[in-house]
């Protein structure tokens, strides 16, 4: 019987011909990333271990991004452990480059690869065909020590790309529209994959923010067919893909959803959860009190040009607060060469260094009670971005710049009227 | 732990890691430290109320969002002695087991409940409910054997030395 994507990296990364779903195997893991918010944790339980060693060395790579710089006295606290354990233990670290998954994106992952990060949206990796998980600390504990873990071959959702995503809308039209559709554990468990016509029309950056997103629907990861424009951006990359896999034709999906890029408006995912998405419009006038652009999922140089294109020789509303964030010092350097980064603070924004910023409520820009903030960011749970009674919108780029100028929600075709 | 009798405290749909510890508590040294706080985006007055060996009951997508492990972490730390809901989101799952939490689908007895009635569960066969029974599917062997163990790092300890 044909496999899925999925299940062919499942079975290389098992060393065993074929696998189905259900099916739980032993897996050699190709590269095992960790960041801030909890490799603290995972260093207390590695010494405690009786016999504590890595498995190898060469497949870890740690990241600060969740509290970066430091805070509070805490925070460096944690980082301290985490960089020191780094440094003893030769591991290879990173602080200062950026959001995890944009540096991992940049400079390490590749095609056909099984990837556990301690982070749930390491399923973004599957923008160049590699099978990325998150996991918690615990299990990443044991696949550093033993450099393997069990894993549950997931069933796979089929996501047939047609079409093109008209002017204005953007790859995170198009997943949110997708989570609104299956719901937020519309694929727990499950691997989610995409391919078609469809997705030759999308860049890497919008790939990226797709996968990325899937851990919202409750996806174990997220998988798309790797094709020239893939296979380009490793070899910009200076990387070679492993294995380029496709599902086979006989291969079996749990469902197969044929979406047509063209039907996709602007969306907004309203509070507190991530399928709970409207048309954009439906948003128009909502009171705001900040918005963010950046993250892992929206803080590549293709996002801050579409906002930036739309805030030149314009002002961010004096009641906003505009938080620009690029996603890693490569993306922040390449919106400096461009002028981006002045047209963002000629425009009144605020331009922070690369970091998961107020995505994740810690760090910078939380927000206070009661208020609204308008987000590139991933998440909008309850509480997410700061006070618990406070409120978070997620939505495109575009819509976020849109609605900094205007004060309130609104979206970038309604901005020139 | 074959059979035991508990208190249920009832949740909704999609609680997430957000819900269960908000960001902000995530600094504080200790899982103790941070429990007071479990819920409090949704109930501050919840994780006070909470006794050893009470239950929670909740809907469909329990644990979705973050990889944070402090979240199983801190409901285990609340004394609740499993966690049963219309289904749970993987990552939570995986976290759970491997803190020796016991989760438990089932997709019935959350619309049947009230607040502060008691269960009893039957481990791998079913629960019962004011003398009705809802059946719950078996863990497979190797998820048991963690649970038991008070979880994976411990699973590990138990062999010694960690091998292949």
């Amino acid at each position: 019987m044909g496999m899925t994507i999925a299940e062919k990296i499942i079975a290389a990364a098992a060393g065993v011909s074929s696998v189905k779903p259900g099916d739980i195997h032993t897996v050699v893991l190709d590269r095992l990333m960790s960041n801030d918010g909890t490799t603290h944790l995972t260093i207390d339980m590695y010494n405690q271990l009786k016999n504590p060693r890595i498995a190898d060395v060469s497949k870890l790579v740690w990241i600060m991004d969740h509290n970066v710089p430091c805070d509070s006295v805490k925070t460096a606290a944690s980082h301290k452990k985490m960089r020191d354990f780094a440094k003893e233990h030769g591991i290879k670290f990173y602080e200062g480059a950026g959001v995890c998954h944009q540096v991992m994106m940049e400079n390490h992952v590749t095609s056909g690869e099984l990837i556990f990060g301690a982070d749930s949206h390491t399923c973004a990796y599957g923008a160049v065909g590699a099978f990325g998980t998150g996991v918690g600390c615990t299990d990443y504990l044991y696949a550093m020590v033993t450099g393997k873990s069990w894993l549950l071959v997931p069933e796979t959702l089929k996501f047939n790309l047609t079409g093109a995503l008209q002017e204005g809308v953007y790859a995170r039209d198009l997943i949110l529209s997708i989570i609104g559709m299956i719901g937020a554990n519309g694929a727990n468990y499950m691997a989610m994959e995409f391919g078609g016509e469809g997705l030759k029309t999308l860049n890497m950056s919008d790939r990226i923010s797709i996968c990325n997103l899937c851990v919202e629907a409750g996806a174990k990861t997220a998988l798309m067919e790797v094709d020239e424009i893939a296979l380009n951006y490793l070899k910009e990359h200076g990387r070679e893909p492993k294995h380029c896999f496709q599902s086979d034709e006989d291969a079996q999906f749990a469902k197969v959803y044929d979406i047509d890029l063209g039907t996709i408006r602007p969306i907004v995912a309203k509070p507190h959860f991530v399928d709970s998405v409207v048309d954009a419009k439906a948003c128009v006038g909502t009171h705001i009190d900040q918005a963010f652009l950046g993250s892992c999922n929206n803080g590549r140089i293709e996002d801050l040009r579409v906002g930036a294109e739309l805030i030149r020789g314009k002002k961010v509303h004096p009641l906003v607060r505009f938080l620009v964030v690029p996603a890693s010092a490569a993306v922040y350097r390449q919106a400096l060469a461009e002028g981006i980064i002045d047209t963002f603070m000629e425009a009144g924004a605020i331009v922070m260094n690369p970091n998961c910023s107020v995505c994740w409520g810690s760090c910078q820009g939380v927000i206070g009670e009661g208020e609204v903030l308008i987000s590139t960011g991933t998440r909008n749970f309850k509480g997410r971005a700061g006070h618990k009674d406070s409120f978070v919108y997620l939505a495109s780029a575009a819509t976020v710049t849109a609605s900094a100028i205007k004060g309130e929600i609104t979206t970038a075709d309604l901005l020139t009227v | 732990m074959d059979q035991f009798t508990g208190k249920i405290w009832v949740l909704g749909d999609d609680i997430d890691t957000d819900i269960i510890i908000p960001t902000e508590y995530l600094a504080l040294k200790t899982v103790q430290d941070m429990a007071p706080y479990a819920f409090s985006p949704l109930r501050p007055e919840l994780a006070g109320q909470i006794k050893e060996g009470d239950i929670i009951v909740a809907g469909k997508n329990f644990g979705c969002g973050s990889s944070r492990e402090q979240a199983p972490e801190i409901i285990k730390a609340l004394g609740i002695q499993c966690v049963i809901a219309k289904s749970f989101a993987r990552i939570f799952f995986r976290n759970a087991i491997n803190n020796g939490l016991l989760l438990i689908e089932n997709d019935k007895l959350r619309d049947a409940v009230s607040e502060g009635d008691e269960i009893t569960i039957t481990i791998n066969e079913a629960i019962m409910h004011h003398g009705n029974q809802y059946p719950i599917t078996s863990l497979p062997q190797n998820l048991v054997d963690i649970i038991n163990a008070g979880g994976l790092v411990k699973a590990m300890q138990r062999l010694n030395h960690v091998s292949d």
